[in-house]
């Protein structure tokens, strides 16, 4: 799956994810899993800080905020 | 005869076929991803592929017959936890620990078994998902238990070829369920199993037993065999009571995996394991045991098997018969992978290195 860059004027971290969804459906369940939590090997950073919680996901974000979601590192 | 076969392993897909001298390794698909489950669909020839994707869950993939292609389908996936639910058990899929084909009377019709244990029901092909609430939803869920994984899950599912609507599931550690009208109700349907490794009082009890794999004879279909955690069971009348194999199998009772032949409930394989905590073959020596008797005599096989410093464990769906009973493939943990062209008796090797095998089956 190719990853998508997204701009949104989204004010927190959920509604943001939820329009880069809206374009992306198939990207849902990747990231998030069904109960709407970050999944538990994926991470996400805002402007260099980790969100901070992972089922809330409510972080806020600035109109020049960048967010990186990543595979946190983990297996083998 | 049985020419193609599929082997799903830690780091992929990988195909296997049946040429003049021996049985090779083919294509490969999925490479590094682990595959925790496929079914080769008889009814229309369709492979899927279970995907256990270490960050981004479970997913589903299909190939058509006839087709080079993988198109990703629907996962199971749970509906919403209820607000203020008591259950412990988070509703998640973890993982696609089984999956079968509905009858052939229902095209399309799908069901998986997930860690923790939840049954879902396909009837387009894996393009959509439901829960089967029924199952889910039953009170005696609460005293499921981890079994293998910290959650309960469902391993075995069992469609009776008479009718459709009649499905057997089995559960590490939940016992086994039945239900006869296409999932909306169920009932436990594991009296006789035994699990001594529970208090007393509560070794009979038919929610906490720990199957570790049921298998159905397609040809008879009332015959099921059972390995199960602490020794052999099998049934003749469709589960309503199973009986312990005594006395106790050759090498070891304890297993993870059996298969019984398609046509002869008579007849079965089992490959047994050093019980409890060290999980080794006995003696470092990989066996096959088969009985012809239902029960009352085995043999114990070696014959092309490594039986000196092997440690390799077959799991839960590591063993797989063709149609006529007479081609056998097993898959270990440490990535051994053998076929027996004579029902067990002699074996060859495919590959001693491949990854970790979850699941084998003939195309």
């Amino acid at each position: 799956m190719t990853v998508p860059q997204v701009e949104t004027r989204a004010a927190d971290l959920r509604s943001a994810l939820d329009a880069c969804f809206a374009d992306h459906p198939r990207l849902r369940g990747y990231v998030l899993d069904e109960q709407g939590h970050l999944r538990e090997n994926v991470v996400i950073f805002i402007d260099g800080q980790r969100a901070r919680d992972a089922r809330l996901l409510d972080d806020a974000l600035a109109p020049q905020s960048q967010v990186y979601i990543l595979q946190a590192l983990s297996g083998g | 005869m049985s020419d193609r076969a599929y082997i799903a392993t830690r780091k992929g897909l990988f195909e296997a076929y049946r040429t003049h001298e021996a049985w090779l390794l083919d294509r490969q698909h999925f490479l590094g991803d682990p595959v925790s489950m496929l079914l080769p669909d008889r009814r229309d020839g369709t492979l899927y592929a279970a995907l256990h994707l270490g960050h981004f869950g479970a997913k589903l993939h299909r190939r058509d017959a006839g087709s080079s292609e993988w198109v990703e389908v629907a996962a199971p996936a749970f509906p919403e936890k209820p607000a203020g639910s008591s259950d412990p058990i988070e509703w998640k899929v973890r993982m696609i620990w089984s999956l079968a084909a509905g009858g052939p009377d229902q095209p399309g019709v799908l069901w998986a078994g997930t860690l923790p244990g939840g049954l879902f029901r396909s009837d387009d092909r894996g393009d959509s998902w439901q829960l089967v609430d029924g199952l889910w939803n039953a009170p005696e869920r609460a005293q499921w238990m981890g079994g293998g994984y910290d959650v309960p899950g469902i391993h075995s599912i069992c469609v009776d070829p008479r009718d459709s609507r009649s499905v057997l599931v089995g559960v590490s550690c939940g016992g086994a369920w039945l239900t006869e009208d296409g999932g909306a109700s169920w009932s436990l349907r594991a009296k006789g199993m035994v699990a001594s490794y529970m208090p007393p009082e509560l070794q009979q009890s038919e929610a906490i037993q720990d199957p570790h794999r049921i298998v159905r004879c397609a040809g008879q279909p009332d015959k099921l065999w059972c390995q199960h955690h602490n020794g052999i069971w099998r049934s003749v009348d469709n589960g309503a009571l199973w009986t312990e194999v005594k006395p106790a199998a050759p090498v070891s009772n304890f297993g993870f995996v059996t298969a019984v032949h398609p046509q002869d409930g008579e007849t079965a394989w089992f490959v047994p394991a050093e019980a409890d905590s060290k999980r080794i073959p006995p003696q470092g020596s990989l066996a096959v045991t088969r009985t012809s008797d239902g029960g009352a005599h085995f043999t114990a096989w070696r014959g092309g098997l490594p039986h000196a410093h092997c440690y390799d464990l077959v799991y839960r769906h590591g063993l797989a018969v063709s149609d006529d009973g007479q081609i056998l493939l097993m898959g270990s943990t440490t990535g051994g992978a053998w076929v027996s062209e004579d029902g067990g008796g002699q074996w060859q090797t495919i590959s001693t290195h491949l990854p970790p095998i979850y699941a084998v089956a003939f195309a």
